[in-house]
């Protein structure tokens, strides 16, 4: 909360060094490659990074072009967490013989990091693995809820009602989406391990705060990433940082973190609030900026029955929070 | 490892455990592994040593075999000696990671035991497994018996390790007939082989230090090369494998070769055979030699690099060779050896008959009177020239 105060100023406290660099080739307004910026300023050179298949792994890496400064690997598409796990235990035993970084005495943090493709529907048992073993690493799971790499498929962070290449709007199914997001902070909470997080980079000093502590903590850490995918959603290439502050004031995507069980909501809790009791014109700016939504306009009931769950979803974070 | 081994001795031992022991004194630094019929013995007995603090690794149970060779591609890549042991179906989830460990170059050892893939689900030896990831870029060795499991296994990481290799290689061994059967082995002195094996310095690590980037997007600008690379170096690994094994002769006393040959003195048919099943063909041999028949055997050790020259030279100016797979292709042109003997002799002015059998799926025993009956039929087909594009043997009818 401290950096949240520093205001204008703090941006010129945060690391010049630029680790993920400019030259990639990712879309223009691209949110999860700022991100990428944010998440390396956070961790400093000692990182080494497991990237699974996706947009930041090809938008980096086109050989003989790198855009990264830190060590990098990526293998496939499902298994960013079990390669980790693999980098974590090297360097763990390599200590131990005394093989490795000797020199040092800084802590190299491990990240594996998907998408939500990548993370929550191919990716999820080997990230529930790595979570299980007590891998000393930390997850980022950028979410831009679809496959947008492979052209703006559905996945199961695709939320309810939006319109993708593979749950498109159609006469005989007018909907988009016809499923709930799945929740993919609990299903990492549920695993009982030290932290997990959400985090949404219009809000970069929460964000890097996160970071810092994921990469801190001795053990598995999850940080669930809203990285807003304008050429995916289909809005204008200025609107990722706007759509990121809306979704998580309108409570569509809550900033919180849950340190060892415990719950703490982190930030904007009186516009949640306001927006939960009051839906209809937050909720109708986030949704309506964005193509992929353009269609609920005129979908009455569909939107009550989004509203009903942004308020139940909200009042259980809210009761686990103040237990 | 264990203390259960005494080299110089020889010793009664299950070849699961020989190899784990083996694994052990080769000083591995990280298992990553997940159970799977009939390869868990050798992973139980290597995490008990772990357990037993007698070998300082990390032995990591994951949740899938996916998840097993991918993380030792992590393990790899910051530069530890990394062992993992498959089989069948595990082999098959294993696929895709097959051919990025080999793109990434990284020396990992892996120990397959070879069993029947499903449907219908079997459990029992078959080389289906190892031969449908022929093509992954691995190094691929047969062992014929527990003491050719200890010694490739020394030598399997030697090879892979050697920058000028920098490869996975696999050591393939058949399911229960070789894995669960408890044979005379003789172990080395731990020091000798870590001497041998020397600590593995990989040409690359992740190091943020020195940072590096492994596994990045190949355009189509630069994909071929890639390949290309690949390709040179799996054909030039032959001839370190064989500086290896000529190495490993010279310290402990047992010579290899890509191509091994038994009684070929004057023989006008040879047998051609692959893994555990070699050693029964021989008992074959000597008795069809017995018998006065012109009859002997070439095993293929390396199976990947596949030696062409070498199999070229052992079968130049025989009237036919007899190979046997144990392998079904389904609807091919043959079983994998066959097919492949036949493509490296295609183009010889004078080349041997080829007559191809398969057999021994799923675990289904090959006595020696059954080589003795492929043999003398393969014959027959040889000197009439009618012999079909396969054939399956043993198919109760």
């Amino acid at each position: 909360m401290n950096e949240v105060n520093l205001g204008v100023y703090a941006a010129r406290l945060l690391p010049q060094e630029e680790l993920f660099t400019q030259g990639h080739r990712a879309c223009q307004g691209c949110i999860p490659a700022l991100m990428l910026r944010q998440i390396t300023k956070a961790t400093g050179r000692d990182l080494i990074v497991c990237n699974a298949t996706g947009c930041m792994e090809i938008i980096s890496s086109p050989y003989p072009y790198n855009a990264w400064r830190v060590p990098w690997i990526h293998a496939a598409f499902e298994n960013a967490a079990a390669v980790a796990s693999g980098v974590s235990a090297g360097i763990e035993i390599l200590k131990k013989k005394q093989r490795f970084f000797h020199d040092r005495t800084n802590k190299i943090a491990v990240m594996g990091i998907g998408g939500d493709g990548g993370t929550m529907d191919i990716g999820l048992q080997a990230l529930s693995g790595a979570l299980e073993r007590g891998t000393d690493f930390f997850y980022v799971c950028y979410d831009n809820e679809a496959y947008m790499n492979t052209g703006i498929q559905r996945s199961s962070a695709t939320p309810m009602g939006a319109s993708t290449t593979t749950s498109p709007v159609g006469k005989a199914d007018p909907a988009g989406q016809t499923t709930w997001k799945k929740n993919f902070a609990e299903i990492c909470v549920a695993h009982h391990i030290p932290y997990v997080a959400t985090a949404c980079p219009s809000y970069p000093f929460d964000l890097m705060r996160k970071v810092k502590k994921a990469a801190a903590v001795n053990g598995p850490a999850v940080l669930h990433i809203f990285a807003p995918c304008p050429t995916g959603w289909r809005c204008e290439a200025n609107l990722g940082i706007r759509l990121g502050r809306l979704a998580v004031e309108s409570g569509v995507f809550p900033l919180y973190e849950v340190v060892d069980g415990k719950y703490t909501i982190n930030l904007d809790i009186d516009a949640i609030k306001k927006s939960v009791e009051d839906p209809a014109a937050e909720l109708a700016k986030y949704l309506f900026q964005q193509g992929r939504f353009r269609h609920l306009r005129t979908k009455d009931e569909l939107l009550a029955q989004i509203r009903e769950r942004l308020r139940q979803d909200w009042t259980e974070l809210k009761a686990k929070a103040e237990k | 490892m264990s203390g259960r081994i005494e080299p110089g001795k020889t010793v009664g031992m299950e070849v699961s455990i020989a190899q784990a022991e083996v694994v052990a004194q080769c000083d591995v630094d990280c298992i990553a592994a997940y159970p799977i019929t009939p390869q868990t013995h050798i992973v139980e007995h290597l995490s008990e040593i772990v357990a037993e603090g007698d070998l300082q690794a990390a032995f990591m149970p994951v949740e899938s075999e996916h998840s097993a060779m991918s993380a030792c591609i992590g393990m790899s890549a910051v530069g530890a000696r990394t062992f993992t042991a498959t089989s069948s179906q595990g082999l098959a989830l294993m696929h895709e990671m097959l051919y990025i460990a080999s793109g990434l170059r990284l020396p990992i050892v892996m120990s397959c035991v070879n069993r029947a893939l499903s449907a219908p689900i079997n459990i029992w030896g078959d080389q289906g497994d190892i031969m449908a990831e022929r093509d992954t870029g691995w190094v691929q060795i047969f062992t014929e018996n527990g003491q050719e499991v200890i010694d490739q296994t020394i030598c399997s990481f030697k090879i892979a390790e050697d920058p000028r290799v920098s490869l996975p290689t696999i050591v393939n061994m058949d399911g229960f007939q070789m894995s669960h059967v408890i044979e005379p082995m003789v172990f080395y002195p731990t020091a000798k082989i870590r001497d041998f094996l020397g600590v593995f310095q990989p040409l690359q690590r992740l190091d943020p230090r020195a940072p590096a980037m492994f596994g990045p997007v190949g355009i189509p600008e630069i994909y071929t090369e890639s390949k290309k690379a690949h390709d040179v170096a799996l054909l030039n690994s032959q001839a370190v494998i064989e500086e290896v094994w000529a190495r490993f002769a010279k310290e402990f006393g047992r010579q290899y070769a890509a191509v091994e040959t038994y009684q070929t003195e004057g023989a006008e048919y040879l047998l051609v055979t692959i893994g555990g099943l070699s050693e029964t063909a021989s008992v074959a041999i000597d008795e069809l030699r017995a018998a006065g028949r012109k009859v002997g055997q070439l095993r293929l050790r390396l199976w990947r690099p596949f030696p062409a020259a070498a199999v070229r030279q052992a079968l130049a100016g025989v009237k036919g060779a007899i190979v046997f797979d144990r392998c079904l292709s389904v609807a091919g042109t043959g079983g994998p050896a066959a097919t492949e003997i036949k493509a490296a002799l295609y183009n010889e002015p004078v080349r041997p008959t080829i007559v191809g059998f398969i057999g021994g799926l799923g675990g289904r025993d090959v006595t020696v009177g059954d080589f003795r009956a492929m043999i003398e039929k393969g014959i027959g087909y040889i000197d009439r020239g009618d012999a079909p594009l396969y054939e399956l043997v043993g198919v109760r009818e």
